[in-house]
């Protein structure tokens, strides 16, 4: 523990692979909100707060496609990469660490 | 002569692909010199017997294998006498006589009977479930017995006992096949290949023996049902259904009755003439030079040479060229043509690509390919034939011809130009690069104009690309491919490419698509997947596996969203009726997990709106315990029946429209369509179920019911059309389900009734559903068909089930 870094404490094992379907996505409840863990078709994870920037529907919701999110609500598309909004519509959903260590997801949600 | 209104008569005795090809070559050279009559023994307009299997399978309708429709017998003035059996010919006064007393003369006749089915003479053949595979009759009496879990036992390993054995498989039946040769298809595939095969149809759950000879067909006692095929060796098989598929012979029983040279078959020259002049012989009846035919290429030709001849507008000649065969069992590509055994002075190529289960074997003699097997990639076998039958020396292409014509040209349109007029470019219609090219310089300036005049690409669609391809190489900068509007910026394909293509080249899955129409994007997007997922359910009912992730929200979590992210739940309503017991449940329902709202929807049903992600499959656990089922208001799929109280209890009322419109929820509930789907049902004209804005509108009058279609509340109001009347209970079903099958096969994805009604004409649809009766109940069954998969309420499923999507993956606070 002692050599521990400081964000290590922040690092949560959220689950195993298999529990988020390929080109879908599942929730994490954390104090600051849901934040969507989503999975593409070659298995990469990303992590994004689950809410759309335009009326905050749950992106979570939405089709993936290639590394993309289109909202549940209205079909904005959101890069799950960076969590910027596809033109012509304006927006930015903040982005969290996830990875894959070992077959479990382990996400870092700093307070 | 006997002159009919100026025509000479041609009296034509089989409907079959080989007759019916025949009339139509005749019809395009002189389509007015003949007043035609044509004897089918079967009860059917003509269709394309090689797509049996496809239909046994399920893969097609029968709709979709008629190749002449009875409108094309009446738009070309040909008398057809479908059902009655020709039995005599008086070659003397030049007459046809029908089993059923029809007698008509001629001047000119052809015979086209065809070939029948080998049987074995062996003990219990006579046995109800012991039957042969070649007429539809065959296919509707095999599909009664067919079921999940039920045994079949196929005996010929050939190319059409497989296929009828994959059929039956597909059907759910365990199947085993017997085959009297140490290896399948061995007149088609060489030893190596015929094992892939058989490890293919292994792995799919059949079982085969090979080097098995059939002693009896067994059952209770005498007469009894067949319950099983005993082997010379004494194994027994059981068997609830036993499919004879060891070969034809050639039908010329009559031809040899009314004194016409004959041997295996009638006896013809080579300008299709039989023994006597006035009368011509073709298809799998004929025999030529010691030869009879059943694969269907030598037959279009014969077809062209008879035409020629009968009308008298050319001295051409038949002479029987190479053939190619192709196995129609989905996900197994096979090819093979010509001496693919070689031996004796014969050079072997072979490639092997295990991981992909790929094996291609080419045979060479004196420089020329003579033979060619190609199995698990077939892609290249157009190419290979084309080699084959043009026998030029390969000279240095010898090297890298295994690798197939890619690494012979490195640009398509290069090697396109290159192809000789003889290179076929349709393989399923063989149509060739110059007919294609004739086409084009006669007027033909887009695809759609091409395909009509010429039937290449009209079929599986695949060679599609190159027909572009040739219009660009003769129209240059001329050519502009018609703008259709691409499915969404994944693509340039439209919608009915795409349907056409997943229908045409068995496309099964998303990816398969995706891979087989170049998708420019690795796992499309938004608008594309739901489209492709419905396609896909669409045409192969039972088959294809619903893909949660390509579903939008509302459909995947079975309950619509609402703005704040919680969603609403509607169960159904049968025909709007209700009870105290559903209704306490409601109630209960809504206090136990403090649902916020409560609303009676226009659709005459409850909606309970703000309910929590994590409580819906308990909400809908608690509902199913009331006898509720999911109402699907949040699909593109059958949403409600609206009804009147109708003659139950209105003093106006003229038929019981409540129960009408119950029983047509009853049969269409659960059903996918491209869009929301609402029907209704009113009791008299009055019409207070207001089922003239509905998609399926149904109106009780004194004298019956009348059907509407294509209204549409909404943005755009648009009343109904009258679809037609009609008397009885059984036809408004009918009706009414042959037109969902018809719209949903049709129309675009998120394209409602009322649009899609507009695009293709009120009449369109009429002459599918009111006019043409055999392909109303083709939809119809079609359509009762795909229903078995589907009326299983997703509630009771998800509730049930793990719950996992409904529920967060972790919760850190």
């Amino acid at each position: 523990m002692m050599d521990m870094n400081p964000k290590e404490i922040f690092r949560f094992d959220v689950g195993m692979l298999e529990d988020v379907p390929r080109l879908g996505s599942r929730c994490v409840k954390t104090a600051q909100g849901h934040v969507a863990i989503f999975r593409t078709s070659d298995d990469q994870l990303f992590a994004l707060r689950d809410e759309c920037p335009h009326r905050g529907a749950p992106l979570s919701q939405g089709i993936v496609h290639g590394t993309s999110v289109t909202c549940p609500l209205h079909n904005w598309v959101v890069s799950l990469q960076t969590g910027a909004v596809d033109a012509p519509d304006e927006g930015r959903v903040e982005t969290l660490d996830v990875r894959l260590e070992n077959e479990r997801i382990i996400l870092t949600v700093l307070p | 002569m006997d002159f009919a209104g100026g025509k000479e008569r041609l009296v034509v005795i089989g409907n079959g692909m080989a007759g019916m090809r025949t009339v139509e070559e005749i019809l395009q050279r002189a389509p007015n010199k003949f007043q035609i009559t044509v004897f089918g023994a079967e009860p059917h307009p003509n269709y394309d017997r090689i797509m049996l299997s496809p239909l046994l399978a399920g893969d097609k309708s029968f709709e979709q294998i008629v190749i002449n429709p009875r409108s094309w017998y009446e738009e070309n003035g040909i008398e057809l006498i479908s059902g009655e059996h020709v039995d005599w010919i008086d070659r003397e006064k030049k007459l046809v006589r029908g089993a059923e007393g029809s007698v008509r003369d001629y001047d000119r006749l052809l015979i086209a009977t065809g070939s029948n089915p080998f049987t074995l003479p062996l003990p219990g053949v006579n046995r109800p479930g012991v039957m042969t595979f070649r007429s539809v009759a065959d296919v509707e009496e095999m599909l009664a017995i067919a079921q999940p879990g039920r045994k079949a036992v196929v005996i010929g390993g050939g190319l059409l006992g497989l296929e009828a054995a994959h059929g039956l498989n597909l059907r759910g039946m365990e199947v085993a096949v017997v085959h009297l040769m140490p290896t399948l298809m061995e007149r088609q595939l060489d030893a190596s290949a015929a094992h892939l095969l058989e490890q293919k149809l292994v792995q799919r759950g059949m079982r085969i023996f090979t080097e098995a000879s059939t002693v009896a067909f067994e059952g209770e006692d005498e007469e009894g049902r067949v319950n099983a095929v005993r082997l010379k060796d004494g194994t027994r098989i059981e068997a609830d259904l036993v499919v004879m598929a060891v070969g034809i012979r050639p039908n010329a029983g009559l031809a040899r009755a009314v004194g016409l040279a004959c041997d295996r078959g009638v006896l013809v020259d080579n300008m299709m003439r039989s023994s006597d002049p006035a009368i011509y012989a073709i298809g799998e009846c004929i025999e030529f030079e010691k030869q009879c035919f059943g694969l269907v290429a030598p037959i279009w030709d014969m077809a062209k040479v008879a035409a020629d001849h009968i009308t008298g507008v050319a001295e051409t000649v038949f002479a029987p060229v190479a053939t190619g065969t192709r196995l129609k069992v989905s996900g197994i590509e096979m090819f093979s043509a010509g001496d693919f055994l070689g031996g004796d002075g014969a050079e072997d190529i072979v490639l092997r690509d295990a991981a992909r289960g790929v094996y291609k074997r080419l045979v060479l003699r004196e420089g020329r390919l003579a033979g060619v097997v190609c199995f698990g990639d077939a892609a290249d076998a157009g190419w290979y034939f084309q080699l084959l039958k043009e026998g030029q020396e390969l000279g240095a292409l010898r090297d890298t011809l295994i690798f197939g014509p890619v690494a012979t040209a490195s640009d398509p349109h290069e090697s396109l130009a290159m192809l000789g007029d003889e290179a076929e470019i349709c393989g399923c219609n063989g149509v060739k690069k110059g007919t294609i090219a004739k086409a084009i310089a006669g007027g033909c300036a887009s695809v759609e104009a091409v395909r009509a005049c010429t039937k290449a690409s009209a079929s599986c669609g695949s060679c599609t690309g190159l027909v572009e391809g040739l219009l660009r190489l003769s129209l240059g900068s001329d050519f502009t491919p018609v703008k259709v509007k691409p499915v969404c910026k994944c693509t340039s394909h439209g919608h009915d490419e795409v349907r056409r293509r997943i229908r045409g080249q068995e496309l099964k899955t998303i990816q398969a698509v995706m891979q087989a129409l170049e998708w420019k994007t690795p796992d499309g997007c938004a608008s594309c997947r739901p489209a492709l997922n419905f396609y896909l359910l669409c045409e192969w009912p039972g088959e294809y596996k619903d893909d949660s992730q390509s579903r939008f929200v509302n459909e995947r979590m079975h309950a619509n969203i609402q703005k704040d992210g919680t969603y609403s739940v509607v169960p159904r309503m049968w025909g709007g009726m209700t009870s105290a017991q559903e209704l306490r449940a409601i109630a209960d329902v809504v206090e136990k997990f403090n649902i916020p709202s409560v609303k009676i929807t226009g659709g005459q049903r409850v909606d309970m709106l703000g309910v929590k992600k994590e409580d819906l499959p308990a909400v809908w656990a608690d509902l199913n315990a009331a006898g509720m089922v999911s109402g699907h208001a949040y699909g593109k799929a059958l949403r409600t029946v609206k009804t009147c109280v109708g003659s139950e209890w209105c003093r106006f009322g003229t038929q019981d429209s409540t129960a009408m419109g119950i029983a047509l929820e009853k049969t269409t509930w659960g059903s996918w369509h491209p869009h929301k789907v609402k029907l209704a049902v009113s009791g008299c004209p009055r019409n207070c179920a207001e089922a003239t804005i509905k998609d399926f509108g149904v109106v009780a009058t004194d004298a019956g019911w009348d059907l509407h279609v294509g209204g549409n509340g909404g943005i755009k109001v648009r009343a109904t059309d009258l679809l037609c009347k009609v008397t009885s209970e059984a036809e408004v079903m009918e009706y009414a389900c042959a037109f969902l099958q018809l719209y949903r096969q049709e129309a675009w994805y998120l394209e409602r009734t009322a649009p899609w009604i507009e695009r293709v004409g009120l009449k369109y649809v009429q002459e599918r559903i009111v006019d043409d009766a055999e392909m109303r109940r083709a939809l119809h069954e079609k359509f009762l068909y795909a229903q078995q998969f589907v009326q299983q309420d997703p509630w009771a499923e998800e509730a049930a089930g793990p719950r996992t999507q409904y529920n967060p993956l972790a919760e850190l606070v």
